[in-house]
């Protein structure tokens, strides 16, 4: 006899994963850490302060809209916090503070919890509130660049400011730093002054499993290939070029952090193939041929968007469904 | 027509129960155009709200008259008529406004709420009442822009009422030339995308917002854009007399 203790079963979930929101928010948090600690070494004590209010705004406004709305409160799952670093890792050191508070106001009021809170925001908070700033504030946010360690010297701390290489490069005016001095101290926005602080971050993340290398690859990858292609037809040092293209500007920390969103990027992994190389042709197109220096935000914002469409073509097809509809059609054609 | 209003409900219920703007979503491209400046919102809306008046007055009046089969033409040439003199006017005595309004003015030509209006209202109904609809509609449609327009000048070029001697000058007035209010604090400068279209559209989702929850507290159901009064197409449809319930399946047949 069978005893019927055997066979009863609790509803589905049966096999639970130990992953929680505030677990995977908690390693970004330690992936962007090292970014973080080298933007505090180049700008100084502003640097950390633009961080703070970033982070303190967005967790403040994350609770009182939660609030406004009657809903439960969410501060504790630190996406809100998560949010605020990247936001300020999207601004450059100089910025001022009210500015800071409004791109908090942008990104957790209107972007995240407009649409309903955590997973529910259509594309990345932290990038829409950088694109507003960028529109709204030319000046703050696209002309003024605070030069690396320039704080440690009281008489010049504010009045520096310096070209960032993407500009450089575009416009071929002014000296590109070295090679070393580009992926570990250039000017530019708080989080990508330091690239290899991000691929630091970036590794971390991918071997604690919180993104896959999916994404990041096929991003920095379309990009790289299509420098290299127009470093050929331009005939100089091709190699170089796709090289400093690379380390300069948002792309890592995009291609790392941003783009591998959960809530605004695909779930299968030919989705997110097609998503991560749009993203690099966009960034690459802006970057050469646009009017701007640099096109890692909008071209994540833009296929953001895409998103729920990839996620419609590219749905798996479950075990055995191919050979049914193709039957199908062929009894449709046969009629 | 349900039932019987009086003229004033038929003035009240364009200001915010069946608003233009926010609540029937009629004429949103000049809202959008011309909420950048409270100036140019108020010169826009005595404009839209005086050409409204005129032509539902006169189409109001010649209802009986027009066949029809040519009443779209015949509502355009009496609606383009007045929209001639209001521009002649503004051209003549505030040439200001007639530059900034730019090709929004001849535009009020073809502007959904006139139009509507024409169809839905003035095209059946007599004259007083087609005149309080068409003022209450055009009072509306200038308070929904005037809202827009403080919002968005305010926050987007820090000021309020800038270039207002334009306007003024009609009453010799021409020492006010606006707040300046961002100039008085320093370290803030306005923020730009207000006065840009993104921000355009979201203080105007911002209002239907607000407009929806005030009507609602007022205990009103939201505006009946499904029933066959508010359609400008009804009176078109073969379907109505037949009684159209929404899908008109039945009607159809018969």
């Amino acid at each position: 006899m069978v005893d019927d203790r055997l066979l009863t079963a609790s509803a589905s979930p049966h096999v639970r994963t130990r992953d929680t929101t505030r677990g995977i928010m908690l390693d970004v948090l330690i992936a962007l850490l090292p970014a973080l600690i080298a933007s505090v070494v180049l700008f100084g004590f502003r640097a950390l302060a633009v961080t703070a209010v970033s982070v303190g705004c967005c967790v403040l406004f994350e609770f009182l809209s939660r609030k406004a709305m009657r809903r439960p409160n969410t501060i504790g799952d630190l996406s809100a916090a998560v949010t605020g670093v990247i936001l300020a890792f999207n601004l450059p050191a100089s910025i001022p503070f009210w500015m800071v508070v409004f791109g908090a106001l942008i990104s957790i009021v209107v972007v995240k919890q407009m649409f309903g809170g955590i997973g529910q925001n259509f594309v990345n908070p932290a990038l829409l509130a950088r694109i507003v700033l960028m529109v709204s504030f030319p000046k703050a946010m696209l002309a003024s660049w605070p030069t690396p360690f320039a704080w440690k010297d009281a008489s010049t701390a504010d009045a520096i400011t310096s070209a960032t290489p993407l500009a450089i490069l575009k416009s071929g005016d002014g000296t590109l730093p070295s090679l070393f001095n580009m992926c570990f101290a250039k000017a530019g926005c708080l989080g990508e002054v330091c690239a290899a602080a991000l691929v630091l971050g970036g590794l971390y993340l991918m071997i604690r499993r919180v993104i896959s290398p999916v994404i990041p690859l096929c991003f920095i990858g379309t990009v790289g290939v299509c420098m290299l292609l127009y470093g050929f037809t331009k005939g100089e040092n091709a190699w170089t070029f796709a090289l400093y293209e690379l380390v300069s500007g948002g792309l890592l920390l995009g291609a790392f952090f941003m783009a591998t969103d959960y809530a605004t990027s695909p779930i299968s992994i030919k989705g997110k193939i097609i998503f991560a190389i749009g993203c690099g042709l966009i960034t690459s197109l802006i970057r050469l041929f646009g009017n701007m220096n640099e096109g890692v935000s909008f071209s994540i914002v833009l296929m953001n968007i895409l998103v729920p469409h990839i996620d419609r073509l590219t749905v798996p097809k479950p075990f055995g469904m191919e050979k049914v509809k193709k039957e199908k059609k062929a009894e449709v054609k046969a009629s | 027509m349900a039932e019987k209003k009086t003229l004033g409900q038929e003035f009240r219920k364009g200001l915010l129960t069946e608003n233009p703007v926010l609540r029937l979503v009629l004429g949103t491209c000049p809202t959008l155009a011309t909420s950048t400046s409270m100036v140019n919102a108020i010169g826009m809306g005595i404009s839209v709200t005086l050409v409204l008046l005129c032509s539902n007055i006169v189409i109001s009046l010649l209802r009986k008259v027009i066949p029809s089969k040519v009443r779209i033409p015949a509502y355009i040439v009496i609606i383009a008529s007045f929209v001639t003199i209001i521009q002649l006017l503004i051209k003549a005595f505030v040439p200001a406004l007639n530059d900034a309004l730019g090709v929004f003015l001849p535009l009020i030509v073809v502007n959904c709420i006139l139009l509507g209006r024409a169809e839905a209202f003035a095209g059946k109904h007599k004259v007083l009442a087609s005149a309080a609809d068409g003022l209450g509609m055009g009072i509306g449609f200038t308070a929904a822009v005037f809202c827009m327009a403080t919002i968005r000048e305010f926050f987007g070029s820090g000021t309020l009422f800038a270039g207002a001697d334009s306007l003024l000058g009609l009453f010799g007035v021409t020492s006010f030339t606006g707040i300046n209010v961002f100039s008085h604090i320093p370290g803030i400068e306005p923020i730009l995308i207000f006065v840009l279209a993104p921000g355009g559209f979201f203080t105007f989702g911002l209002l239907m917002a607000c407009a929806n929850r005030i009507a609602e507290r007022r205990g009103k159901e939201k505006a009946q854009l499904g029933s066959c009064d508010s359609c400008p197409m009804a009176s078109a449809c073969r379907l109505r007399d037949g009684g159209c319930d929404g899908d008109g399946e039945e009607a159809a047949k018969a």
